[in-house]
């Protein structure tokens, strides 16, 4: 399992505006090893939010993202005391949800 | 030697492997593999449903004029236009230019930011596709002058 992300939503009027810090290796599948060989790809393909329980956010994602990803999106709606979850699955069908409070 | 059915049932084995452990990619439907294998531009909006390209003021790319560290860009795609369906960053010169796709939905704002590598200097595009089809890019350069792919 890997290790947890770093989730921050803060609100501001009305929305509230959501950073995560994922801990990903996010390899490119470009790189070689010191023997030649090439280093196969491992990155995260899907990252889903939730707000209280409701999907709001969905985003599919390549091999070209960074190392240990930052994603900042907004939601519509969210007030303090909400409940933000984030999920993201790679392309080795790990998986990670954890989940923040809006403040 | 082998007879006919032993082979077919063989070959039923190996293909059972394949879907279950061997090939981990083949589980997400979901997963648009086609636009991200897509080397260019133009190619990866297509492979997302884009029927018409053409440059728009409403989409805005957002990014350093020059990134000193290749691994780490931070770029942000961002349009004000309503009915977008999904909204994607990509990078030109990269081996496959599309670094990620935004789904736009009514509860999130169509504004979205992360980080990417760049292997070298080039034009970076934020790509929307609207709900008819059409897709909309804004164009940035980014200058790099430590490449982020390894190699």
């Amino acid at each position: 399992m890997a290790d947890p992300m770093r989730i921050r939503a803060q609100s501001s009027g009305d929305k509230a505006t959501v950073r995560v810090l994922m801990s990903h290796e996010m390899e490119s599948g470009q790189r070689k090893d010191a023997s030649g060989k090439t280093v196969p790809a491992w990155f995260i393909q899907e990252v889903t939010a939730k707000h209280n329980g409701k999907d709001v956010f969905s985003a599919e994602w390549g091999p070209a993202v960074s190392k240990n990803p930052f994603l900042q999106f907004a939601v519509k709606g969210a007030k303090a005391g909400d409940k933000i979850a984030v999920t993201w699955k790679d392309n080795k069908g790990d998986t990670r949800t954890d989940e923040a409070t809006v403040s | 030697m082998q007879n006919r059915r032993e082979t077919l049932k063989q070959s039923a084995v190996v293909a059972g492997l394949l879907a279950t452990a061997g090939f981990p990619q083949f589980a997400y439907a979901a997963f648009n593999k086609a636009a991200f294998d897509a080397k260019s531009v133009q190619d990866s909006a297509k492979a997302a449903g884009a029927t018409s390209i053409a440059e728009s003021k409403d989409v805005t790319i957002t990014g350093p004029d020059i990134a000193e560290n290749g691994a780490v860009v931070p770029l942000g795609a961002s349009t004000a236009l309503a009915g977008v369906k999904h909204l994607m960053i990509m990078v030109e010169k990269n081996p496959s230019s599309l670094v990620a796709m935004f789904h736009v939905t009514d509860a999130v704002e169509a504004n979205f930011s992360t980080r990417a590598k760049m292997g070298q200097s080039s034009d970076v595009y934020a790509v929307a596709i609207m709900n008819d089809g059409k897709a909309l890019w804004a164009k940035k350069e980014v200058k790099v002058t430590l490449g982020g792919c390894g190699g």
